[in-house]
């Protein structure tokens, strides 16, 4: 167990390192943009005094380093600074869209990865078969089209022709739980379809890269029904690479939702970054890009650590 | 219930066996019509040297051909059971209940996910014999007669948790694990050690004949086979070279085939004078090694003399193929030193000049992934030629077809790939590569253990007269003693990292024998039908006293 541990606390290590260079990347990109933050706020007709008094008062006067330290202490501390267009706290504005966000990309994964799994097991047990080809070739075309344009089918499909549906996922969280589901289906819907078809072609590479292994000819041999072949002894030596693309996908979930967030209007943070990106609000921005890069390393470290930890020679040593 | 069932009933006919293979697009014979029989109880050995279709036909006596393979001819009968005609669902009720396979790698053939006893039980559950708690009491029995360390506790180990051998009959007793009729044994001792092999045999041998189940025994080793089988047929290309019972195969074969199979391991080198006095191309003084907290070489020493072989033997785990990856350089050693004719080497290959680079050179055990696939043979060759020697163009064409020629291989080899060559061939192939260098030593790791036994015949014979022309020394790495007896002149023992005794190959291999010595020499099977069990009374006496 304790090497286990080691190698947990490694790549913890490693995972917080790349969050440090994450975050002086974003610091470094967001100072790169052009213009004045402080101008651009005041406006043009801005007098100079104000612009002096404003930026001292953003600090904005300090060199770059000192503001990168201040930025990044408060940061880790819980402070993630005030929004420039309206002044509130971040942490509480970005606080209830990544609650959302969460929650879609719960939702979106709830549906998607089981149905995924499920149906990269069949394929494989039914491989080289009318079954195994449409599911590729189904799912296949779902990642070809772009998720906008899913997103916009949905809504063409499921919202406007039959109404369903709504087509757009005004959620709060004072709704009921099971109607905030409704609201939300068909972005998670949309979702859905956009991350099955990675998973869900993994988990037959997988499952058919094990089928030539000795110990598959012995299952079989042994007599065993080949159901149970593929799903007792193929699929638990699977489960690393399957675990690395779900998690993936689910990172993805998370990151990757602004698009559909926009399509659906959903108040997710990626909306909240998009909108913070055109109104020029920089604390948000760089603070919810953090929070993405946040999340992708953690499900990574995730995926790490369970696919070590599902490697018998790990778990049960000599 | 009594069983009624008189013993010399017909279980398994196969007649006129037809099994093709794919290579690429087309498909090849590569069993042309064998006719086998075997009766209830009875043990059926067969014989062969790779492709000579053996597993296959063992395979085919469970209705199953592997991927790739496919049954096109000859009537499969088991026990009044079509094989050929049966369902896939036929056959899964026959598969593992009444007929059981053992595999050659147990290590490959255990699901690492689970735990052994778990792996033992799937059978008897599925098949409907019986429960699990059941099964898990079945095979608490059969590990301890197999002689399993702590049966009680020993199925609730993961595969890697136990050594090669008591995975190898752990497998056995999984075969066991529904009482069957008919086991298909596939080379199962083939990667074990000898010591390791004698404890796999009897175990076999023993549990085979408790509950009167009839066996196919596949195998390369007649040695091996005439242990363990009633009968024993010889295979060749597909076909039947001859039948016969065990005993009247080893001591009357018809066929010159079998004559050959049989009289493999004569070849000896003459013995030749060494002098003590003589300037050692390679001395090894108190050399340590690690990785890292464990210690696998101790206070080796040891000196080559020019133009000699030094042979290392050990099992696996010995530490042999270690002192090789010392002597190159590729595992620095914490202590000691390694002189080569006189100078002290870098410890690393990094630290060491092209020239002494040059003037050891290493051949592995298997050809196959010791040659880059994609490059031709004149490129594996030339490769050294212009590294160490500086030779294009011409130079290096002219030289590349020497080396050929040396090596007893057609010139217009070059221009092949390594696909193209049989495994015996591509040892050539690597062991041109070696001379290509120069070199003064060649250390050769188990460079015959993956070569059939007339094919490694030949490679130690060419092997020999490379070293009786080029005055080169050769460490030779191997587990197998009758490599040992063909081509040394001198003989390190190794155990556990240790070298146990060291001499001239008449010393070491005459009595008296050092212990360990006595073990390994005692434990290589012979063709004698009565060999094994001798060996076991005589090892059963000498514990009791």
């Amino acid at each position: 167990m304790n090497s286990i541990l080691k190698i947990v606390a490694q790549r913890l290590a490693l995972g917080i390192f790349t969050l440090f260079v994450i975050s002086l990347v974003i610091f470094l990109g967001v100072e790169a943009l052009p213009g004045d933050l402080a101008e651009a706020v005041l406006g043009r007709s801005a007098l100079p005094e104000t612009v002096a008094a404003f930026r001292r008062e953003l600090r904005l006067d300090l060199p770059m380093h000192i503001r990168y330290i201040e930025w990044l202490t408060a940061f880790v501390q819980g402070d993630l600074g005030n929004s420039l267009a309206n002044g509130r706290e971040i942490s509480e504005l970005i606080g209830v869209r990544l609650a959302n966000t969460l929650f879609l990309a719960l939702f979106a994964a709830s549906i998607a990865v089981p149905v995924a799994v499920g149906l990269g097991i069949l394929a494989a047990l039914y491989r080289e078969t009318w079954f195994d080809k449409s599911i590729s070739m189904v799912t296949l075309s779902t990642i070809s089209v772009p998720e906008f344009f899913i997103g916009y089918i949905m809504i063409a499909f499921l919202a406007v022709q039959t109404n369903i549906f709504p087509s757009i996922s005004n959620i709060t969280w004072e709704m009921p739980f099971f109607d905030r589901l409704y609201a939300s289906a068909l972005p998670a819907i949309t979702l859905t379809f956009v991350v099955m078809a990675h998973m869900m072609r993994m988990t037959r590479a997988a499952i058919v890269n094990l089928l030539m292994s000795p110990y598959i000819e012995m299952a079989t041999l042994k007599g065993l029904p080949r159901w149970r072949v593929i799903l007792m002894h193929a699929f638990p030596n699977a489960l690393s690479p399957i675990i690395n693309v779900i998690i993936i996908n689910l990172a993805f979930l998370v990151v990757g939702v602004v698009v559909v967030e926009v399509v659906f209007v959903y108040p997710g943070l990626g909306q909240l970054l998009v909108d913070s990106v055109s109104s020029r609000d920089l604390p948000v921005v760089q603070a919810s890009c953090l929070i993405f890069a946040a999340t992708y390393v953690l499900l990574n470290l995730t995926a790490d650590i369970l696919s070590i930890v599902t490697n018998p020679r790990m778990l049960h040593p000599k | 219930m009594i069983d009624l069932t008189p013993k010399s009933e017909r279980l398994l006919t196969m007649k006129g066996l037809c099994i093709q293979g794919r290579t690429g697009e087309t498909w090849i014979d590569i069993v042309k019509g064998v006719d086998v029989h075997l009766n209830r109880g009875e043990v059926l050995g067969l014989i062969g040297e790779s492709g000579a279709g053996k597993s296959t036909i063992g395979l085919a006596a469970m209705g199953f051909a592997r991927p790739g393979c496919r049954i096109v001819g000859g009537e499969l009968d088991f026990d009044g059971i079509n094989l050929r005609t049966a369902s896939p669902r036929q056959l899964q009720k026959l598969h593992g209940k009444r007929i059981a396979y053992v595999a050659q790698s147990a290590a490959a053939s255990f699901n690492p996910a689970f735990r052994l006893i778990n792996q033992f039980a799937e059978s008897p559950v599925q098949h409907g014999v019986s429960s699990y708690d059941q099964a898990v009491e079945d095979g608490k029995q059969l590990f301890q007669t197999l002689n399993l360390p702590d049966p009680e506790n020993f199925g609730f180990r993961y595969p890697h948790q136990v050594s090669g051998g008591q995975l190898q009959r752990a497998m056995t007793a999984m075969a066991m694990s529904c009482k069957p009729d008919l086991i298909i044994f596939d080379e199962p001792t083939t990667a074990l050690d000898v010591t390791t092999q004698i404890e796999v045999l009897a175990a076999i041998k023993h549990i085979v004949k408790r509950f009167n189940t009839a066996a196919i025994y596949v195998t390369h080793d007649l040695a091996v086979v005439s242990q363990m089988a009633d009968r024993i047929m010889v295979l060749r290309h597909g076909e039947l070279v001859e039948e016969n019972t065990t005993r009247e195969m080893i001591e009357a074969p018809q066929k010159e085939y079998t004559r050959d199979l049989l009289s493999t391991r004569t070849y000896r080198k003459a013995p030749i004078s060494l002098e003590e006095s003589e300037k050692p191309i390679l001395e090894v003084k108190n050399l340590n090694a690690f990785y890292s907290d464990f210690h696998v070489l101790k206070d080796i020493n040891l000196r080559v003399l020019p133009a000699t072989t030094m042979a290392v033997v050990g099992e696996s785990g010995s530490g042999k193929s270690t002192l090789a990856r010392c002597i190159t350089g590729l595992l620095p050693p914490k202590t000691g030193t390694i002189e080569f004719e006189g100078d002290t080497l870098p410890s690393s290959y990094k630290n060491r000049d092209k020239e002494q680079l040059r003037r050891i050179q290493m051949i592995y055990q298997m050809p196959d992934t010791a040659l880059n696939p994609r490059q031709r043979i004149s490129e594996i060759i030339g490769r050294p030629l212009t590294f160490y020697l500086g030779l294009t163009g011409a130079e290096r064409d002219k030289r590349i077809a020497e080396l050929l020629e040396l090596i007893e291989l057609p010139t217009d080899f070059a221009n092949r790939i390594p696909s193209e060559l049989s495994g015996g061939q591509k040892q050539r192939i690597c062991i041109a590569r070696a001379l290509a260098a120069n070199p003064d030593l060649i250390i050769c790791d188990e460079v015959t253990s993956a070569l059939d036994e007339l094919v490694s015949e030949e490679i130690l014979k060419l092997l020999q007269r490379l070293q009786d022309e080029l005055k080169v020394s050769y460490l030779f790495i191997t587990h197998d003693l009758a490599t040992v007896k063909a081509i040394s002149d001198e003989i390190i023992v190794m155990l556990q990292g240790e070298i146990v005794e060291q001499g001239r190959r008449d010393t070491v291999l005459t009595p008296p024998f050092h212990e360990y010595t006595d073990l390994l020499l005692s434990s290589v099977p012979e063709m004698d039908p009565d060999w094994l069990d001798n060996l076991l009374e005589k090892r059963q006496q000498t514990s009791e006293r």
